[in-house]
């Protein structure tokens, strides 16, 4: 099995209440919060799909997505 | 099943605060349960009062609701009654030790086999951010404005003390562990405590000029150290995380049954 | 066929009653003087696959119950006075969350740990206002073993019919007297399930949406329906809610279902009420005394007659007030500080007319305590 590969942040808005864990705990400072406090994928290319984002969202709003 | 699957996501976004420690719990629960693929049927979630003990209405479950302190004997109540089923009775801190400890020491004693996760942020913050007895002393809080006096409890000591036979401790920062402790702690047949040192950026963090919600749980990562680290023998103030106590004992369920093939074979001499 | 007839205390005639009527789990706190209860049902229920558990206090005992009730089992507690005030909480949250149960108190001298030992009536009061907020609530008495049994029954599937908590209020004398019981045979008194819901899997359950005769079907947990039961006030899926209209509604329900069926959950028993001038209203073991009286009394030519209520809440105020329209003088026997009395004063035309006679000092009231106060109350002196 090599290396998961990213298809996709699904980062739900409605959800997020821009805490602001998911961008200070992403390794590779993926994400970002946006003008509206929103979480984000700013640098998706630096992704390395390991799901800490997803695991430590207290608000269940991020899923990450990887190409089969 | 995704864990969207586990949730009434009609009611989401939910209640709590942002960076609430207390979601980052229920996202830990849901992957603990997604990975032992259970039957959503056969999973019954009790909590009391308090802002943790919304979680049970969060969940796709059978949820109970109920009075403040005393899930683990509501709970205790469904599992004698339906003992295939599985308990989760996820408590604050005031919740599982002020008003509930009595519960709590009994149903350690007994072996009953549910799994007790204390959501520990050290404060009240459904009332808005009084001492609990994990605050402890030195604490900031609105019914401490001069400073706590009050010692705090060791959940993990009192938990192995009153006779749980599967306790555990992390905290949110370590949000994997947290998984694979609460997964442990279902499928462990007996009395499960998980403590989960959790935040709560609004009273506590506030109050103790301890920052938001990312501060305090990079201070989780700082405090604490895996069960028997070398870090430990320099700071012994580390907080230890891991399992403490993992013992097979009769199971109180299984004992009744036991009590009623006795009572039934007596009948019929 | 031959009848099982049996020379034992109150308590363990109730024990004997609860099984017929199907209980199945019990959680208890030894205390003095229902102990016997528990301490039965710990040797008679897993006899039959049932379950008892001796929990760390009243507290949980009721809230244990409250668990194994919504999984489907039948369900009691015993208790008395300090135990009754301890599960005060719980038993407003199995009115909220409408949960089938019978809630024994054997009463004993109160207030706090007062006379263990010795009997009252001191908590009809609190059965109906001991927890907090507006309800209804239903609670039955028995002055005799025969009553205890029915009484015990009848609780059972009032519990089950209304979803609620029932209150058995008896009292020490009760309790711990022997003597002799028919045990009905199976099938002689009637027994009631709870409503079960029809709705398939997968088809949207409504927990609580009443139907139109105010009867709630259930769903047990563990079931094919995952929902919600909370002490808070509730939408009909079980969920939350802080909508005027949702909690009015359910207030509403709480208190109908019980109010407007009063008159089928009154209990009473009379004698010699026909033509009687002085009525004497009793219950529980202070009926025992004023019907010795009534029958004493009777025979000596005067026409007096009693009232026995077996059902306390919802009051039978109007059963009281009918059977009270001729009477002269109305005398209301207990072992509190008037509680009934208060009672039977709303409901009768002339209150007036109504006197106590009681006793409160932890001694039975017997014969002649109450005919010494039927003296004074008639002006004849001691």
């Amino acid at each position: 099995m090599g290396k998961p590969k990213l298809k996709e942040h699904i980062i739900n808005r409605d959800w997020c209440k821009g805490c602001g864990i998911c961008v200070e705990f992403c390794p590779k400072k993926v994400l970002a919060l946006d003008d509206r406090e929103k979480a984000v994928a700013a640098r998706p290319e630096d992704c390395i799909c390991c799901r800490l984002c997803e695991l430590r969202c207290p608000d269940l709003a991020i899923e990450i997505l990887i190409e089969e | 099943m995704a864990i969207k699957d586990y949730i009434r996501e009609r009611f989401f976004p939910h209640m709590w605060c942002p960076g609430c420690g207390h979601g980052v719990v229920l996202n830990a629960m849901l992957r603990a349960i997604e990975n032992l693929g259970l039957n959503k049927n056969d999973i019954v979630m009790v909590s009391g009062i308090g802002c943790s003990s919304r979680i049970s209405g969060y969940v796709d479950f059978h949820t109970l609701h109920t009075v403040h302190g005393r899930a683990l004997a509501f709970a205790t109540g469904v599992k004698m009654s339906r003992p295939e089923l599985h308990l989760i009775v996820p408590m604050g801190d005031g919740d599982a030790l002020a008003i509930g400890g009595n519960h709590f020491i009994h149903a350690a004693r007994r072996n009953i086999d549910m799994t007790a996760v204390v959501m520990n942020n050290r404060i009240y913050g459904m009332t808005g951010g009084q001492y609990s007895p994990l605050s402890g002393y030195g604490i900031s809080a609105t019914t401490a404005p001069y400073g706590n006096i009050d010692q705090g409890f060791d959940i993990v000591e009192l938990a192995k003390a009153a006779g749980a036979t599967f306790v555990a401790r992390t905290t949110t920062y370590h949000v994997q562990q947290a998984a694979e402790l609460l997964q442990e702690a279902i499928l462990h047949k007996g009395f499960s405590v998980v403590e989960i040192m959790s935040q709560c950026p609004t009273y506590f963090g506030r109050k103790n000029k301890e920052g938001g919600a990312v501060e305090m749980m990079k201070r989780m990562k700082d405090i604490t150290t895996p069960i028997g680290s070398k870090a430990k023998e320099a700071q012994p103030e580390l907080i230890e995380r891991g399992i403490f106590v993992r013992k097979d004992l009769p199971e109180y369920c299984s004992e009744y049954n036991k009590i009623i093939e006795r009572a039934q074979k007596q009948g019929r001499r | 066929m031959s009848k099982t007839i049996k020379f034992i205390q109150g308590n363990e005639v109730c024990v004997e009653a609860a099984l017929y009527a199907g209980l199945n789990f019990f959680a208890g706190y030894p205390i003095t003087p229902s102990t016997e209860i528990a301490e039965l049902l710990s040797f008679r229920l897993p006899q039959i696959g049932g379950r008892f558990i001796q929990m760390e206090d009243e507290i949980a005992s009721m809230c244990a119950i409250i668990g194994a009730s919504l999984t489907g089992s039948k369900v009691m507690t015993a208790t008395s006075g300090p135990g009754f005030s301890l599960m005060q909480e719980a038993l407003g949250y199995a009115v909220m969350a409408e949960i089938p149960s019978v809630i024994v108190n054997v009463q004993r001298g109160g207030p706090s740990t007062g006379l263990p030992t010795h009997v009252s009536q001191g908590d009809v009061n609190q059965a109906r206002w001991g927890t907090h907020g507006d309800h209804a609530i239903i609670t039955l008495t028995a002055s005799n073993h025969q009553d205890v049994f029915a009484m015990t029954v009848e609780a059972f599937n009032l519990a089950e019919t209304y979803r609620t908590p029932v209150i058995l209020l008896f009292d020490e004398v009760v309790g711990h007297m022997r003597e002799r019981v028919v045990i009905p045979d199976k099938g002689e008194q009637p027994l009631v399930d709870r409503l079960r819901t029809a709705v398939k899997s997968g088809v949207d359950y409504h927990p609580y949406l009443p139907r139109e005769d105010g009867r709630l079907p259930m769903s047990d947990f563990g079931g094919v329906h995952r929902y919600n039961v909370t002490g808070l006030a509730h939408d009909m899926w079980g969920f939350p809610s802080g909508n005027p209209q949702v909690v009015h509604g359910l207030m509403r329900h709480l208190i109908d279902k019980i109010q407007s069926n009063a008159a089928e959950i009154a209990r009473i028993r009379e004698f010699f009420l026909e033509d009687a001038d002085c009525i004497l209203i009793s219950y529980g073991s202070s009926a025992r005394s004023s019907l010795h009286v009534v029958q004493n009394r009777r025979k000596r030519g005067e026409r007096i007659g009693l009232l026995e209520l077996q059902s306390l809440w919802p009051f039978p105020a109007r059963i009281v007030r009918e059977k009270c329209r001729h009477a002269q003088t109305i005398v209301v026997v207990e072992m509190n500080m008037g509680q009934v009395l208060e009672q039977v004063k709303l409901a009768v035309e002339q209150p007036e007319r109504v006197f106590l006679a009681n006793r409160m000092d932890g001694v039975f009231i017997n014969p002649t305590d109450i005919r010494n106060i039927l003296r004074l109350i008639q002006g004849r002196g001691i």
